[in-house]
Order: structure tokens, then sequence, then C-alpha cells
């Protein structure tokens, strides 16, 4: 910040002192203004824009500690610097208890009040960037990437608002490219361990040794290559979050390790003996049956139970269709931005084909479809050659294709909820007696 | 540029403030005056501190730079601007001590080489350090008094020294940024 948009003022009863100390500020390049008591600094205050206040200890009236009181009633961010014509430690501890930065004696020492002054300004500047930068981090934290308003993601946003403040462990379970990863990170930007990291560690993409080193970090020659030491992901999470993604592939030793780090925050890197604390919150995820892995002996019971304290389960995509277009103009405006292309929307034909298809790869493969559509895409809409699904081409082909999708589709969804009549016709947004009158239509029938 | 008039005042070494005079002529591309004056300083001392206010002898300067100037040096070469040279140790009342004192953008300007001269510290005696100390931080005052605040460019006279070493490690002369202010070549 240029000096010339820092307002000091001055506040001191004495003429002398106030017009030395605003020559001396102005020849500085300060916007300098004083004040001859504290009624006309209050005064000044709210339209002075001021970043620092030195004030007389000793005034007529209202005195320096009392106006610092009341300044800081009014801002916090205001400097206040006392000054003083006698050094006593009453008179430091009172006006430091009240919140001024500093105080100084007169007469001051120049070099000492060019310092101070730096000095404070310094800090106020840091702690002011520090504010802009928690209040940017909360904006982003509280911005939600879960996009969509269907009543089963809708149930899954108020879990997440219920458990994120609770610091308790988290265990995220849905098939792959459901969001596992967005639901953890919005827990934790929810939390009070915001601040601190999310580490995130894909247990199922490691051997054995290399989770463990990963997890717990190795010490100096722990094994051949290690030539350094270096800290794991649980150690790196201290204060943060642990995501621990796809805990159903960790081998059985590092199950038991696991345990016992989550039940001590204690451990030891591989190859040392220092015990090393960490504080840590553990959210896993898993696309794996955990209740079936730990009946097959593949899974330990009491690691199982210990992670599985509230669970959230995520739906797949195609249990909640309705969401599908929101997502997918969420994802077209996202690659829009990010490929600098003029592409505002989806002809019918693919949104139909969008929310038609049963998306066994989820959110991920919705997302990679539109990617690819708009690398492909050359106007201003994304058509239904643009995608890359297969769902349509046969039933375009006969001339009954709205017919046979419908048919298709009503079977897949009664399929799925074990032809729960009332669920169906939620899920396809119909009441019960239509959905009885297509099933009729269409001959479908339960399979024994 | 403006004339500049340079009164030692008290015990000022007159052949300094000559030399300062030849220095300042050539900084500002000004015509530099020297005045002998009789100003009794008795009035500006203060006996408590030991030392001399420079604002009350700003003030008087200020007060009185017709009768220093001349009629005709204003009437021809514009408002001239002064820079009394003192070998007293100068304070405000405010700080314990300053090597000088300006009018920000005004005509009047004090500046002290007493605390530039190297006995003061216990060191021996070196007049031509102290020449270069008081050249220095008259051409700071009097930057002041054409306008320019301190300046942020350590290799500028314009910055602020508040110590004898850190006038020592700035140039006497101004950066660029300040030679433009200043409109000198």
């Amino acid at each position: 910040m240029k000096k010339s948009e820092i307002g000091i003022l001055v506040v001191d009863d004495e003429l002398i002192v106030r017009e030395s100390l605003t020559k001396w500020f102005r020849e500085d390049g300060f916007r300098v203004d004083s004040a001859e008591n504290a009624a006309v600094a209050l005064r000044k205050l709210p339209g002075g824009n001021f970043t620092l206040m030195l004030v007389d200890i000793k005034m007529p009236g209202m005195d320096g500690i009392e106006l610092l009181q009341r300044v800081r009633e009014i801002s916090k961010n205001v400097v206040v610097i006392i000054i003083t014509a006698f050094a006593s430690v009453d008179t430091a501890v009172k006006a430091l208890k009240e919140g001024a930065y500093d105080y100084i004696t007169k007469p001051i020492d120049p070099d000492y009040l060019d310092h101070l002054v730096e000095k404070a300004l310094k800090e106020q500047e840091l702690l002011q960037e520090n504010r802009q930068l928690r209040d940017r981090v909360s904006e982003m934290a509280t911005a939600n990437e879960i996009v969509g308003d269907s009543t089963e993601i809708t149930k899954v946003l108020e879990l997440i608002k219920t458990v994120a403040p609770a610091d308790t462990t988290v265990m995220i379970r849905g098939e792959s490219g459901t969001g596992k990863e967005l639901v953890a990170r919005s827990i934790h930007n929810q939390s009070g361990r915001r601040f601190f990291p999310l580490v995130t560690v894909n247990c199922g993409a490691m051997t054995e040794s290399l989770l463990e080193s990963e997890l717990f970090g190795h010490e100096r020659g722990a094994f051949t290559g290690a030539q350094y030491r270096r800290k794991g992901k649980v150690e790196a999470a201290d204060g943060g979050t642990l995501f621990l993604d796809e805990i159903g592939n960790i081998d059985p030793k590092t199950q038991m390790d696991l345990l016992r780090v989550i039940e001590t925050k204690q451990f030891t890197r591989v190859g040392g003996s220092e015990i090393v604390r960490s504080d840590f919150r553990v959210i896993c995820a898993t696309n794996r049956d955990l209740e079936r892995a730990v009946k097959e002996g593949v899974f330990r019971e009491d690691l199982y139970y210990r992670l599985n304290v509230f669970t959230i389960d995520l739906p797949p995509l195609r249990a909640r269709r309705g969401d599908i277009a929101r997502l997918a103009h969420f994802f077209l405006e996202r690659y829009a931005r990010s490929m600098n292309k003029d592409v505002t929307g989806f002809t019918p034909e693919a949104m139909y084909a969008l929310k038609a298809y049963d998306w066994p790869g989820n959110v991920r493969e919705l997302e990679n479809a539109i990617e690819r559509a708009m690398v492909v895409t050359t106007g201003q809409s994304i058509d239904r050659s643009h995608l890359p699904m297969q769902t349509t081409t046969t039933a375009t082909a006969d001339g009954k294709r709205l017919e046979d999708m419908e048919h298709r589709h009503i079977e897949q969804i009664l399929k799925e909820t074990g032809w729960n009549i009332s669920r169906s016709a939620s899920i396809l947004d119909i009441d019960r007696v239509t959905l009885y009158h297509k099933i009729e239509k269409y001959g479908l029938k339960r399979e024994p | 540029m403006t004339p500049i008039i340079l009164l030692p005042l008290g015990n000022a070494d007159v052949s300094m403030v000559s030399a300062l005079s030849l220095a300042l002529a050539e900084a500002f591309s000004s015509t530099v005056y020297v005045r002998e004056c009789d100003i009794n300083l008795a009035p500006f001392f203060d006996g408590q501190r030991l030392q001399y206010n420079s604002t009350a002898i700003i003030t008087y300067l200020h007060n009185h730079i017709e009768a220093f100037a001349g009629e005709s040096l204003q009437t021809e070469q514009g408002t001239p601007r002064l820079l009394g040279v003192i070998d007293e140790d100068l304070f405000i009342p405010i700080l314990t001590y300053v090597f000088g004192e300006a009018q920000l953008q005004g005509r009047v300007a004090v500046v002290s080489y007493h605390r530039l001269q190297n006995e003061r510290y216990g060191l021996a005696p070196d007049p031509g350090l102290t020449f270069d100390r008081l050249r220095k931080e008259a051409l700071h005052e009097l930057g002041h008094v054409f306008g320019l605040v301190h300046c942020t460019d350590q290799d500028c006279v314009m910055h602020v020294s508040t110590y004898v070493e850190d006038i020592d490690l700035k140039p006497a002369s101004f950066c660029q940024f300040c030679r433009d202010l200043l409109n000198i070549a």
C-alpha cells in the first residue's frame, strides 16, 4: 500500500506535539490529520479511514486509555500507539491490555518512532492480508461443488452439514465415480479443520510397503533408495483431515497399523523409533461391501467399526436422474470456461440421451462425456452426435424409439427398486396409477 | 531555478557554509547566496534539554525572510528559499533530536551539523565526512522545502535517515523520480 493511502491520526492536547508529529509523518508521505482531544478524534474516526493512531495518554476530559477503549468498540483494525510522558509499568500494562499496539515515551527517539510505525503498519498489512485470505478460503469452502437438488443428493448434503462440525470419523460408500472425494472435501471445508490440510491417500493404488511408507513416512536409510527422511501423509494431515480413499483395498498389516494410529494418534516412521504425534480427522471411502469383507475375514472387524461411525451412502447417478441436467450444465460451463469456448447448452436430443443413459461410471463418466463433447463440438450447442454413449443408436432405427426407451427405462428402474412401485414412481416422477398402466402396456413382469 | 539563501547561524563555520553553497548551486542548478546574520539564538535554547528548538528557529526565519532575501532578489528570480545552517543540537518538542527541519513545500529549513561530527560519537574528527553529511542533509531538507517527501529508494538523498550511519549509506544526489518532481536535469 502506498504511504499516501495510509492515514495517521495524531491525538494530543498540545499543539506543538500535534504539529511536530503531523509534519514528521507528512515528510514521510503519509496522510496525516490531528485532533486536540478524544471527542474530536472520535468524530474524525468514522470517515477518516485511519490505519494508525498516536494517542497521548494524558488529555483533559477523556484520557488516552478511555479513547483507546472507545476506538476498540468502533474498530478492531486501527493500530493505536500510546504516547506517555513518563514510562511506567502500570501505564504500559493498562494500554497493552486495552489493545494498544505499543507505547512510547516523550520525547520520542525519531529512529524508534520510525521503526515502530513501520513495524506496526507491516503487521497490520499482514493481518489484513490474512483476514482477506481467510475470507476467501471460507468463501471457497462454502461454495458447493456437489451439484444437484434431487431428494437423494439433498439428503447427502444434509448429512454432510450435520457431520462436518462434529469431528467424527466418516465413512463414505458409493460406486466408483459418484463423487466420494467431493463429499470428503465438502466435510473438511465445513469443519473447524478447514484452514489445515485435507490429505488424500489412495489406498488402492499402492503396494503394502509403499502404502506404509506413504502413510507413516520413513527415516533416512529405512530401505534402499530412502536417501532422506520423508514425512508421511498422516503427519502431513496434522490439524486437518486424512482422507483414505478405497479403504477396502488395504492389506492386513496396514489395517492393523492404521487402527493403532487412528486410536492413539501416534506412530513411528518406517525405519524409525521416534514417536510422532498427529492430530487428524479420518474420512474414508469405499466402493466395496466392507461388511461382506469383514465376514470373509479380509477386513479387520475392529477397524471396520472404528471407521464406520457415521456413514454417508452416495447414490449412483442412475438413481438420481433428476440431477443429470444440472450436472451436465455445470460441467458444460466449467469446460466452456477452461477451453474458452462459446458453448451455451445442449440440443433436446443430446439432453434426452444424457437423461436416458444409465451412467455406470456415474458422475465421473458424465463429466468425461461432456468434456469430450466440448472438445469435438464446433457450434454453440452440444448435439447427440458429440456424445460418446451408445444407448439410443438401436432405438433410433425403427421409428418406435421413444416407446422402446420408456419400456427399457421403466423396466430398469423397477429392477433397481426391487419392484417397489412407490419408489419407482417417485424416481420416474409419475404417479403410481400411471406406472401400473405403463407396466401393463409394456407387459412387464417381475422376474422370480 | 529558485534562488537559495544560506544563513550561517550562531557559530556555524562560514567556510563550510560557503563550500556548501557551491554544492547546492550545482545540485539544484540555481543561484545560492550566503548571507551573514547575527541572530540571537538564546530565545530558541531549551535549558532543560540543552538543545535548540528547530521549529521556533524556522518560525523566526520565516517571519524575517524578506530581511535576508532583499527586495531585488525576490522580484528578479522568484521567491527565494532559505536554509539556516547551525552547529548546535536541534530538537522538535516531541522528538529527542533532529538533524534538520523544513517547511514541507514552504520557504524555510534549518540544518545542524552538530550530530554529523564524528567526535560526537567518540571517534576521531573527520571534517571531510562532516561536510559530506551536511551536504546530504542540506539537500534533504531543501528537497522537503521544494515539496519532496521521503523516498523509498535507498539510493536517493530523500531516503529517511534517523541515524548518522544512515546518512553515510545514501548518496548526495536525488533519484530520477525525485529529480523529475524537482524538475531538475
